[in-house]
């Protein structure tokens, strides 16, 4: 009868929270889903099923693959730029754990990923423009050709990598900080009576103990990376008020072909793509994580 | 004899011990040295960015860029708040913000206590569709949900902004955890022999045990919906729904505003955004540390 009683009380409680869950999240997914096998087009009453003729199309259309390609270099790119330094400060600051400075340290690596995208860009905007920009003047001053950062398709690209890396880095050295603050201080003690240096324990004792952060670090880098939106749209949007023309990414390209083209049946079709690509990452996380469990 | 010598030690023990301290010295501050220059280069762009708002456009052009203006004006900010309408801007984002917070809060406090202390089979399989829903993007879904805002009439509005920050799957994980960690059975046992009632458990018992737990998620939630993007920017599209971030955003691809009006805008925006961060640091490196801690 208790136990009957509980029941009741957990579903009462659970139930706003499940409908609002199941409202604004269930059902889109689930439509999303079924959207992408439809064709649909705002302006027209009728919606024909037409099976996985949306993906077929997309294979080929120059526009989604350019932007899937870009987005694939931007997630990367990020990727690459944030985990190795993110390792390297969080160790250094986790050494000076004890010094009155660490907490400075923590706070100002960990400022850029806080504050609002849209003003933070704007800085960045300043630092690569090409006419007023102190990384051409500084070019400049050391010889260097100046370049249109902003308005090359490849380095525009590189701006926005640099400016997603310096948003990601706080993030990534943070989680960092808290795995070295878990790992067991008797192991580097054996390490240092047997006389490893600094740099061997890091290489030889916190680089594989902290497989798992890494991976977990790897993983929602990579996933910001895929989703990355304002960014590309800050920076490299052209002056005539259409943004994303030097750099196209997956959710540009979806929004456009959601609301420009009002083709919503192959925008959910890109969306797709994206929701694979995102589950894949974390499954190839999982399994390297039970791997490692298993040795 | 032998034992002797363990106790005092020798001259040139001393010099050998006195040898390695200034070793380890010298080697402190060569970190303290380069993790003051990573702090500095991630805040610069941002210390750049307040200081141009406050330059005349000449100002803006000199090399090397100065930190403190030669001779600081507030045009730029007048300029800024005569075009556009800054401040309703501030005011729909900060509303937005604290809504979702709400939100988030009530219902991560509401269903991860059930999660937690109610082990039913229901309450399991629910509890498994949250976590499989956790990893799909907002990006993958927002636009069906688009339309559901749509056709319940509440496009360019606050409900509109809200309707996609009503839940956080993460929110309700954080909840869960330290419901299992920090609430004992015996507890809740306890008072439900003494009489109490379900509701009054909750309210009495649990919510104050939480309060760190949600003080760190309240920061969170804040944070994400005052730096949304995608979402406001397709739901908010009438220049007095804007939030911040869509209006900075959209403010910038004009191509008659310069740099000094762009950078008062944002300095607007991130003044109080890093004070705020600043204040509630301790909340905030909680909240998202326990994000890499869901082993």
């Amino acid at each position: 009868m208790l136990k009957r009683k509980r029941f009741i009380f957990a579903m009462l409680a659970i139930l706003p929270t499940l409908a609002i869950f199941a409202y604004v999240r269930l059902y889109p997914i689930a439509d999303t889903l079924r959207l992408s096998l439809y064709q649909w087009n705002i302006l027209s009453k009728n919606k024909p099923f037409i099976g996985l003729a949306n993906f077929r199309e997309l294979m080929g259309d120059h526009l989604f693959l350019d932007a899937l390609i870009n987005t694939t270099i931007i997630a990367f790119g990020v990727l690459a730029l944030t985990i190795p330094m993110a390792l390297v400060i969080a160790a250094l600051i986790f050494h000076r754990t004890r010094s009155r400075m660490a907490g400075f340290y923590e706070t100002a690596v960990f400022i850029p990923h806080v504050v609002s995208l849209v003003p933070a860009a704007m800085a960045w905007k300043w630092i690569f423009d090409a006419r007023l920009g102190p990384l051409n003047a500084l070019l400049d001053f050391f010889g260097i050709p100046m370049q249109s950062w902003l308005f090359d398709p490849v380095l525009s690209v590189i701006c926005i990598i640099v400016l997603c890396s310096w948003q990601a880095l706080g993030y990534a050295v943070l989680i960092y900080l808290v795995g070295f603050k878990n790992l067991p201080v008797s192991l580097y003690e054996a390490a240092k009576l047997d006389g490893a240096s600094g740099r061997q324990s890091f290489w030889h004792l916190s680089i594989p103990m902290l497989k798992p952060i890494t991976l977990y670090v790897s993983v929602v880098t990579l996933v910001s990376g895929f989703n990355v939106y304002a960014q590309a749209f800050v920076l490299a949007s052209d002056a005539q008020g259409a943004p994303g023309r030097q750099v196209r990414v997956l959710v540009l390209d979806m929004l456009e072909n959601s609301f420009r083209n009002y083709r919503v049946g192959y925008a959910a079709s890109e969306a797709v793509v994206l929701l694979v690509i995102v589950l894949a990452l974390t499954l190839i996380q999982f399994s390297m994580l039970r791997e490692k469990g298993k040795a | 004899m032998d034992t002797m010598r363990t106790i005092e030690p020798t001259a040139d023990e001393l010099a050998e011990g006195r040898r390695l301290r200034r070793k380890k010295q010298a080697t402190n501050l060569a970190i303290d040295v380069f993790l003051l220059i990573v702090s500095i280069m991630m805040l610069l762009p941002l210390v750049f960015l307040v200081a141009n708002a406050f330059k005349t456009p000449a100002e803006m052009l000199s090399w090397p860029p100065t930190i403190i203006p030669r001779d600081p004006t507030i045009a730029n900010f007048s300029a800024v708040l005569g075009e556009t309408p800054l401040l309703r801007w501030i005011g729909n984002s900060i509303a937005f913000a604290v809504l979702s917070t709400i939100a988030i809060v009530a219902t991560s406090a509401i269903a991860g206590y059930v999660f937690g202390k109610f082990r039913f089979r229901t309450m399991n399989i629910l509890f498994a569709l949250f976590l499989a829903t956790a990893i799909v993007p907002f990006e993958v879904y927002m636009i069906p949900l688009y339309f559901q805002a749509k056709s319940l009439g509440i496009l360019n509005s606050l409900w509109g902004l809200l309707l996609g920050y009503l839940v956080m799957s993460f929110g309700i994980f954080l909840v869960r955890q330290n419901v299992i960690h920090s609430i004992p059975d015996e507890l809740l046992e306890a008072a439900r022999i003494d009489g109490a009632g379900e509701f009054w458990i909750f309210f009495r018992i649990v919510l104050p045990l939480l309060r760190g737990a949600l003080g760190a998620l309240a920061v969170l939630a804040f944070f994400q919906a005052w730096t949304a993007f995608a979402w406001p920017m397709i739901v908010a599209t009438t220049r007095s729904s804007y939030t911040i971030e869509v209006g900075l955003a959209l403010f910038q691809t004009g191509f008659t505003v310069d740099l000094g009006r762009l950078s008062a805008a944002s300095a607007t925006v991130l003044i109080p955004s890093i004070l705020l961060f600043v204040l509630l640091r301790r909340n905030f490196v909680q909240g998202v540390a326990s994000t890499g801690l869901k082993e």
